[in-house]
């Protein structure tokens, strides 16, 4: 009697992941592997890669929003799967997107009439709305000039120093130039009268940015105002004021409801705000805002037959999701003026909390004002021994994200950390990032200074013999020397 | 999208791609490109950061230059000359709109640098493409003040003409845009005579004319199926290619990818290195902040499909497509206008060329929930409608079965429209109960009562099945 086994190799599929070839084999970096693998197993890989990524939530060097309701995002993962751009097929997505843009439009007190449409897109984050709103601009001057019969070839634009990056990506890749007004000493925003002063001709607009990049603060779009008003009355020259309202513009008319920055102000034509910011959305939604239809070019704007049906576009970007435009209309009925108000005056409280933490530490001067974006920006009194990299890179060891970074000329001698307050950064997280300041600041005091200059590189000692330089410092003078390099080459945006 | 697909995306919603310090394993899985070249005074060496004389940890000068993968993924799946272990030149995008911009932005820049250095004007550059191509050239050449050359279609041929289109390069061309995949009808384009005919009018005029590949559609379709055409890097003068992540990438929408040969054909001057959360960052995109789920999306899709997952899901769409040709052709009123070879889509048009039949089918299908759109081909065939059908992964063979029977009635009722309206009576009757029953065994009859009648202005006529009614008798 044959006894047959079925000796069968029980099914790949059935092995738990971790007892399965998958984990031994290495993660293709270079080639598409040649065959499949059970989806479990993809999972559970890239899942396991993904751990080593840091916690958003912790994350304090980011205003973009790290937290949304569940109910929220269910709704975006059930619109996951929609192209935004097929308007046809989707049309009440397009619907709501309208609706943000009127809502926002109001917001910002843009001269409409009661059931008037709004003109402004939703945008895949700052960058683009600001490049559609230079570009905006920039078709407008020379339309303007054409007709004048005047050159039209040098376009520039006025902003501080102190602007995002995205400016000078603007700037070069839309060949216009960049005509930047330095900080000064304990002035980090753009000066309205130098602002002025550098407007010319060839200047399309004026950018002025409510919520600086580096410490938080609302520049005076009122005072811009007013001293280009006089200008244009002289010239003639009709400059024009954008307002960069990235991560002011969910802020300002929450908390600052009579700070005159928006359409209020007359030369302001377009404004920009990141939704993805203080907007509390996702990353991935930005707003641009223009005052009225004749701030828009119609040449810019494209008619397109897509999927048969005649589309009105002005973007740069086409087919993207259209999750962040749900989600953003989510936050605009969920939470309502009184919600954001809310959320705001917890941020500011936070914010204040943790300063006065950081002001009894005694180590800190605070670089940010009260007024202005709910962030605090700090450099230590003391900067012999430590700097602010070394107390960024402790707190990693926490888990925090603070970075550090140097301003901006004319101020590139200061450097600062920043910590943004975001809606899920409660004030038992604000009291705990100070205590572990506080535990990196002992530790920091108790190590020798990484910071000590060696004895002078071949020079003279006092008593006349030549010091040879060690290898030590020829490798220290060396990496100082490329570290000025790289520094000088590089365009010292920061975000 | 596979549901673990859904669960990883959910779960990298909350992080913004720009982030890239914070996130380094995403941008790991992206591809944070390069270093900055020219700060790399020993030419000779390796690039690699780590083989510098040691940086103190506090300059922050991370540049996790990583190896791309998914950038390397695809450099190779497009056979770029890159070696083993060397990274791979391109970036992630939003999409191919802003994955053309960027292509487009590189050979404007890299054509004004050498017109520059030649010493002649470079204040009017322009662009050479097919009549066919996508909206978001239009947008770069108006956005970026380049002109657009278009070479126009014909009868018959719906796509760029090589020929042609060498001809219109001028010295004023930063480069020729050859589409593999065209929008309309899916044809490829013939890029290597393009290939062939450019070289050979570069070497007589030395303008150095590249050209660059908009491979949408066709990147994620050719190397699967098929692989022995050459239209990627293999061509030398193919400089940089775009795809769409979230076409045949078989990713949610929001991402593109676009490739360059190498490094120098992206000029230094458009990179920005960006003090961004305390790190240094090279970057040349248009935009910064985004989400980063399709990123992740997209290397589990080619973790887990692989080579041979992608060419199975082409080759079942390509099944399905050749279903519905079949049964479009046998329906006898159209001309298939796709070619079999191409992107697995249908375009097709009515044999009778009465324009507004396209349109009213459109609608018609729309009732059955269906969506598919009816255009006129561009400049110069525009007496031409065309109803396009796209084959997506998730459109098997069930469902092209179900789409053609619907067609079929959508077609009759166009038909029944099209006809001169029959006149009809609407007759209400009664069957009542036979009066008397007879003896012989045949079934009693009943009794017909005429309630109504009525003329019906009906202008669709329908079959009457199995009403048969003899004489009424009125009660």
């Amino acid at each position: 009697m044959v006894l047959s086994k079925t000796a069968s190799e029980s099914d790949v599929s059935v092995h738990s992941t971790f007892a399965s070839r998958y984990v031994r084999a290495a993660l293709p970096r270079f080639r598409m592997p040649e065959n499949s693998i059970p989806k479990e197993a993809a999972y559970q890989i890239i899942n396991d890669e993904l751990m080593l990524d840091g916690n958003p939530r912790l994350n304090l060097a980011s205003f973009v929003t790290t937290w949304m309701e569940p109910e929220c995002d269910k709704l975006i993962m059930a619109a996951i799967n929609k192209n935004y751009v097929d308007m046809d097929e989707y049309p009440v997505t397009t619907e709501l997107q309208n609706r943000c843009v009127n809502m926002i439009a109001h917001l910002f007190n843009a001269p409409l009439g009661e059931s008037e449409a709004a003109v402004g897109v939703g945008t895949v984050g700052s960058s683009e709305a600001i490049m559609l709103a230079g570009l905006a601009f920039k078709r407008k001057w020379q339309n303007k000039r054409k007709a004048e019969g005047k050159p039209y070839d040098k376009p520039n634009i006025v902003t501080g120093a102190n602007v995002q990056v995205c400016w000078e990506k603007f700037a070069r890749y839309f060949e216009v130039e960049l005509k930047e007004v330095k900080l000064r000493d304990s002035y980090y925003v753009m000066d309205p009268e130098q602002a002025v002063e550098l407007v010319d001709e060839n200047t399309i607009c004026v950018a002025a940015i409510l919520g600086s990049t580096l410490n938080g603060e609302f520049e005076d779009v009122k005072l811009l105002n007013d001293l280009l008003e006089k200008k244009n009355k002289q010239t003639g020259w009709d400059t024009p004021i954008h307002v960069d309202a990235a991560s002011g513009g969910f802020i300002a008319p929450f908390l600052y409801p009579d700070l005159e920055w928006d359409f209020r102000l007359p030369l302001v034509k377009s404004i920009n705000v990141s939704g993805h910011k203080y907007g509390l959305v996702y990353a991935g939604i930005g707003w641009v805002i223009w005052r009225s239809k004749e701030d828009l070019p119609d040449e810019l704007i494209f008619h397109i037959n897509y999927l048969g049906a005649d589309q009105p576009t002005f973007t740069l970007n086409f087919s993207k999701g259209s999750s962040q435009v749900i989600a953003q209309y989510y936050q605009l009925i969920r939470l309502g003026y009184e919600g954001y108000r809310n959320i705001m005056e917890n941020c500011q409280e936070n914010a204040m909390v943790l300063k006065r933490g950081l002001e009894s530490t005694g180590k800190f001067n605070i670089i940010s004002k009260d007024n202005g974006v709910p962030l605090v920006a700090f450099s230590l009194k003391d900067r012999s021994r430590h700097d602010e990299f070394e107390v960024s890179d402790y707190l990693r060891r926490f888990g925090w994200i603070v970075p550090a970074y140097t301003m901006p000329p004319d101020a590139q001698h200061i450097t600062v950390l920043r910590v943004v307050i975001r809606e899920d950064f409660s004030r038992t997280l604000a009291e705990r990032l100070v205590l572990d300041i506080e535990k990196v600041l002992h530790e920091l005091d108790a190590l020798p200074s990484k910071l000590l200059m060696p004895p002078a590189i071949n020079g003279m000692k006092e008593d006349g013999t030549v010091i040879k330089k060690g290898a030590l410092e020829v490798q220290r003078s060396v990496t100082d020397a490329w570290k000025k390099f790289v520094m000088a080459k590089k365009t010292n945006g920061v975000c | 999208m596979e549901p673990e697909c859904d669960k990883l995306m959910m779960e990298a919603i909350n992080k913004n791609y720009a982030d890239m310090d914070e996130y380094p394993v995403t941008t790991e899985l992206q591809g944070c490109q390069w270093r900055p070249m020219s700060t790399n005074p020993v030419r000779n060496q390796p690039e690699r950061w780590d083989l510098l004389p040691s940086i103190p940890d506090n300059t922050h000068i991370l540049c996790k230059v990583a190896n791309n993968r998914c950038v390397n993924i695809i450099a190779h799946l497009f056979n770029a000359p890159v070696n083993e272990k060397e990274a791979a030149a391109g970036v992630g995008t939003v999409g191919s709109s802003e994955a053309i911009m960027l292509a487009g932005l590189a050979f404007k820049k890299k054509w004004q640098n050498r017109r520059k250095a030649e010493g002649k004007p470079y204040d009017k550059p322009n662009i050479v493409t097919g009549a066919n191509v996508q909206v978001c050239w239009e947008k770069f050449a108006r956005y970026f003040e380049v002109e657009l050359k278009e070479v126009k279609l014909r009868e018959g041929y719906y796509v760029m003409d090589p020929v042609k289109a060498v001809e219109m390069v001028d010295e004023n061309t930063i480069c020729v845009a050859a589409i593999l995949g065209s929008t309309l009808t899916g044809e490829f384009e013939d890029i290597k005579l393009l290939n062939e005919l450019l070289t050979e009018k570069n070497m007589r005029t030395g303008w150095d004319t590249p050209i660059h590949v908009d491979a949408a559609s066709g990147g994620f379709i050719a190397p699967f199926l098929y692989p022995e055409l050459e239209w990627d890097f293999r061509l030398p003068l193919v400089k940089s290619i775009n795809v769409s992540g979230h076409k045949y990438g078989l990713v949610y929408a929001g991402i593109g990818w676009v490739i360059w040969r190498d490094k120098e054909d992206l000029p230094e001057e458009l990179i920005f290195h960006i003090n961004y959360l305390g790190a240094d960052q090279p970057t040349f995109t248009l935009n910064f902040s985004k989400g980063s789920s399709q990123i992740i999306a997209q290397y589990y899709q080619f973790l887990r499909l692989g080579f041979e997952g992608y060419r199975k899901v082409m080759n079942n769409c390509m099944e399905s497509a050749r279903i519905l040709r079949e049964g479009l052709e046998n329906t006898g009123r159209f001309d298939i206008i796709s070619k079999e070879q191409g992107v697995p889509l249908v375009a097709f048009s009515f044999k009778d060329k009465n324009k507004i039949l396209a349109f009213k089918l459109s609608k018609n299908l729309r009732r059955f929930g269906w969506i598919v759109p009816a255009y006129t081909l561009p400049a110069d065939a525009e007496h031409m409608t065309v109803l396009r059908v796209v084959v997506r992964e998730d459109f098997g063979r069930p469902l092209a079965e179900k789409f053609l029977s619907h067609l079929r009635i959508a077609l009759h009722e166009l038909d029944s429209v099209m006809e001169v309206p029959i006149p009809t009576i609407r007759y209400t009757m009664e069957l009542r109960p036979a009066d008397h029953v007879e003896d012989d065994g045949a079934l009693p009859l009943p009794n017909v009562v005429i309630l109504k009648q009525e003329v019906e202005p009906m202008d669709k006529s329908i079959t009457l099945t199995g009403l048969l009614f003899q004489n009424a008798i009125t009660s």
